[in-house]
């Protein structure tokens, strides 16, 4: 098994989901068994292969740096779970 | 009167204007097979109120003339598609009752076109899966079943609510969108035409990104003509999205001559697994041989590194979707979880998104940061970008003998729901159409005919970048040499 107990716990904390104890050993046999097939990916020769970085060979476009858009806070807040006073609330992050 | 929800939008377009029936009447057909078809849960929204505004106003466009291919044209719209002040929660709990305050640029050509949108269609969450058994909505059930047997099955996945919904007839055609099969794999699972366009060719701009070197829309239609129609109007060039690519939208539907003669069609030796049904095989042979006697040459070709697509995706898209996923933080949109007293913004983060999202996307979200974090970086996502364009590669020596390349679209009909419960066992779903992906390629499903059990079967073309002019019309003439017209018994 390539993926432990710990790193289970790690890369959970490190992608901000929480993990119960009971889901950490299937988890763990999960994850192991998809990293384990991928792994056969080693057997490919890469040597001088650069890593391919857009689907479709293309120039990343440019246009003029105006505003095209704005002035829509009421829209944005919309959805938001809790907004109060044009503002999105969080728990308090500063002691 | 002709059953209005069995025609094409080809023949609802010369039909709405020999005025037969009005767009309203269209509409009206339509609202009632959806809400009397809920037994297949395809919908997960739906908007009539809206259809039949959207119908008058298509009714008076036809009256004043000149009016475009789709007015009129009742459609339904996968979940991931962002449509204003319409739920759109891509099939997840975490953006329950999310409603955009602004419209996906395929959907807005599809209204600038006059279509009619009857509702949101459901989808594997956040479009993982390859059997809409991740969706939050529940499963979609597809239309199909096997002979003599009331098995529940699969419409397949992602966009499984688009195939089963058209299939049963409850629209005249819908979006999807493909990442690594889910328009392609549905459409082979219930009869139906299923186009991927090149990577660029859609606009992703409002569509919920899960892997975005890899995701594009397109349509599921009844026929080869439909989907020309119906990607005429969703392509575009889009200046909201710096990846649409800016090539002109050529006229789609002029292509379809179906004159294939001395076109070259490879047949890819690798696209063949151990288990695979032999009639698939035979299905994939007689395609070739129609194509063949159509004035086309066979030409047997070898993509090498195909077997190591699927690994090479299941690195690339969770790295993707990892980041793509990182903005649901209970903060901005969706669902927030309770929280406890003390909890701050690391617990508000961890258990909204521990609540909010299912397990398949957690263990995509969780290989995706893996593979991604320090250390490990090089061994896994380097090395599958390069095997990704080892691939590209493998199809563009390729094209320099071909003109379109045939395989079969799945390496199975569909299957039963709950019959594949290891995520590895689902992943090989996508085993013959993945590679189209990790190339940014066009790719067709086609009908091919039925199993033994009595279920469709899809073959897949594949063609050159931004050539689905050409990918169009050999699928016409391959369509039009198959002559596929089962329809689902009706049992819902």
């Amino acid at each position: 098994m390539s993926v432990d107990a710990d790193t289970v716990r790690k890369v959970a904390k490190l992608a901000r989901i929480a993990v119960e104890d009971h889901e950490v050993d299937p988890f763990a046999r999960e994850l192991s068994g998809i990293l384990d097939w991928v792994t056969q990916l080693q057997e490919v020769d890469v040597t001088g292969i650069e890593p391919m970085t857009s689907a479709v060979p293309m120039r990343l476009k440019r246009r003029e740096d105006t505003i095209t858009d704005g002035n829509r806070r009421d829209d944005i807040l919309a959805n938001a779970p809790d907004a109060r006073e044009g503002f999105f609330a969080v728990p308090k992050v500063v002691e | 009167m002709t059953d209005l929800t069995a025609l094409t939008i080809a023949d609802a377009r010369y039909k709405l204007r020999a005025k037969e029936f009005s767009a309203a009447e269209l509409t009206e057909a339509f609202v009632a097979t959806v809400d009397g078809g809920d037994a297949l849960n395809a919908w997960c929204e739906k908007t009539p109120d809206l259809a039949r505004e959207q119908a008058q106003a298509a009714d008076a466009r036809l009256a004043a003339g000149d009016a475009p291919s789709l007015c009129g044209i009742p459609l339904g719209i996968k979940d991931l598609f962002c449509t204003n002040g319409v739920r759109s929660q891509a099939g997840s709990k975490i953006l329950k009752d999310f409603k955009p305050p602004y419209e996906s640029t395929v959907t807005s050509n599809l209204w600038a076109d006059g279509a009619v949108m009857l509702g949101k269609l459901s989808m594997d969450e956040f479009a993982m899966g390859s059997s809409n058994e991740t969706a939050c909505y529940g499963p979609v059930i597809s239309p199909w079943r096997r002979k003599g047997d009331e098995t529940k099955l699969t419409p397949g996945g992602s966009s499984g609510g688009s195939a089963a919904a058209l299939a049963a007839g409850q629209a005249m055609a819908t979006t999807g969108t493909d990442t690594g099969g889910s328009i392609r794999q549905p459409a082979a699972f219930t009869g139906l035409v299923g186009l991927k366009p090149t990577w660029g060719r859609c606009s992703r701009w409002g569509i919920v990104a899960f892997a975005s070197s890899l995701d594009q829309a397109g349509p599921f239609t009844r026929t080869v003509r439909d989907s020309a129609i119906m990607l005429q109007s969703m392509a575009s060039i889009d200046e909201k999205d710096s990846t649409s690519a800016d090539i002109p939208v050529p006229d789609y539907e002029a292509a379809l001559t179906g004159d294939i003669k001395g076109k070259r069609i490879g047949i890819p030796k690798e696209y063949t697994i151990d288990g695979m049904p032999a009639e698939i095989t035979r299905f994939w042979e007689e395609g070739a041989a129609h194509l063949k006697a159509q004035g086309a040459e066979i030409v047997e070709i070898s993509l090498p590194h195909t077997k190591y697509a699927l690994p090479a995706y299941y690195i690339v898209s969770p790295a993707e979707c990892s980041s793509n996923l990182a903005r649901y933080d209970g903060v901005r949109y969706g669902q927030r979880a309770e929280l406890s007293q003390g909890d701050g913004i690391t617990e508000l983060y961890e258990k909204t998104r521990a609540e909010g999202f299912g397990d398949e996307v957690k263990r995509r979200i969780m290989i995706g940061t893996y593979v991604l974090s320090s250390g490990y970086y090089d061994a896994y996502y380097t090395r599958a970008q390069k095997v990704r364009r080892l691939i590209n590669r493998d199809f563009e020596q390729a094209f320099e003998q071909v003109d379109a390349i045939l395989t079969p679209t799945t390496p199975s009909p569909a299957f039963g729901l709950g019959e594949k419960s290891d995520p590895l066992e689902m992943y090989l779903q996508d085993i013959f159409t993945v590679t189209v992906n990790m190339a940014g390629l066009p790719g067709i499903s086609v009908p091919a005919g039925l199993s033994s059990d009595g279920l469709p079967l899809g073959l897949q073309l594949i063609g050159k970048a931004f050539d689905e002019a050409n990918l169009l019309n050999t699928a016409y003439a391959l369509e039009t040499a198959l002559d596929f017209s089962a329809t689902p018994e009706k049992w819902w």
